[in-house]
């Protein structure tokens, strides 16, 4: 049962946060800061999203292709 | 929104899923015994039914609000996800996607696997292997089914994307009889990896509260800005590996002076 548990938990892992899990979490972020500036700012933050996506798959690129011919 | 643009981004991001079902299906039936194969994708279709049957009208219940909020991040991470991948394949740091490598693998394995019935099914190795293929490849097409056509309240456009591109690999797969090697895959998710990725970032953050600008048409530039970035990515990794080889080359062949020399 655990082990069943394990390996769904673990596909749903792989199937959604892959490789990176910190583009995943800034992602989160930037979502949560986007909320905030709107709801509490009331800045139409838009570009913000996209911003930190870039930023985000930038980073995880340079991190995957560091140190590699 | 019209219907067209979202038919076209689940067909492809479905047709990817399905030619790579296909692949495995393929090994199994040709080289173990097809009743086997037949049953388990049979099984695997009746568990996906159930899911999208539980799922669809769960996840419509939710306001529109938070479904964009919680659809949106999980289509931009998993997007993100795709288009990493899809960069690393095209600049050469990652080997590509090849169904015909893909397919003498699970034919070596299927060939090599014992043949042992159980709980009716005469060829137990070749109705998981089916399955677990089906299965898994048909979850991301639900995924993408249920999140595109929730988000746009147009589930039947979703589903007639998926089903077109369904068909069209299956029709395509029995007849050639073959994996389908010549299909760009990388260059599909790609394109399916700038259509996630965009997408997502637009429902997450109207979810999160942000008004586009031009609305529905901020869209029509969200596209084009992720494809042009992606693509300027891909290129200046593929820059970077090709001046790192050729320094690379350089600093041996200096080394290799300095030894004969």
């Amino acid at each position: 049962m655990m082990r069943a548990l394990k390996s769904f938990g673990a596909f749903w892992y792989d199937f959604v946060i892959g490789d990176d899990w910190q583009v995943a979490a800034l992602v989160v972020a930037a979502l949560a800061v986007t909320a905030l500036l709107v709801h509490l700012a009331g800045v139409n933050a838009w570009w913000l999203l996209p911003a930190c996506a870039f930023a985000a798959l930038a980073w995880s690129l340079r991190r995957a292709t560091a140190g590699k011919p | 929104m019209n219907a067209l643009p979202l038919v076209l981004t689940v067909f492809v991001a479905c047709a990817v899923e399905a030619i790579e079902a296909l692949t495995i299906v393929l090994a199994a039936g040709l080289t173990r015994q097809w009743r086997s194969t037949f049953q388990g994708m049979a099984a695997a279709l009746i568990v996906l039914a159930a899911i999208v049957g539980v799922l669809g009208p769960t996840i419509t219940l939710l306001p529109l609000t938070a479904l964009r909020l919680v659809v949106g991040a999980l289509l931009a991470i998993f997007g993100l996800q795709w288009l990493r991948k899809a960069i690393l394949r095209a600049a050469g740091y990652k080997g590509l996607h090849d169904e015909a490598s893909a397919y003498l693998r699970e034919v070596a394995a299927a060939k090599a696997a014992p043949a042992a019935s159980r709980r009716g099914i005469s060829d137990w190795y070749a109705f998981t292997l089916a399955f677990k293929g089906v299965l898994l490849e048909g979850l991301e097409v639900v995924f993408i089914v249920i999140t595109f056509g929730d988000n746009q309240r147009d589930l039947g456009a979703a589903a007639v994307g998926a089903a077109i591109a369904v068909v069209v690999v299956a029709a395509t797969g029995i007849a050639v009889r073959a994996p389908l090697a010549k299909v760009p895959e990388n260059a599909m998710k790609f394109a399916v990896g700038i259509m996630l990725t965009s997408f997502g970032t637009f429902w997450g953050a109207e979810g999160a509260g942000v008004k586009w600008p031009g609305h529905d048409a901020a869209l029509l530039v969200l596209v084009p800005v992720v494809a042009v970035v992606s693509l300027g990515y891909a290129a200046r990794l593929r820059r970077a590996r090709r001046s790192g080889g050729a320094a690379g080359s350089r600093a041996q062949a200096s080394v290799s002076d300095g030894v004969t020399g």
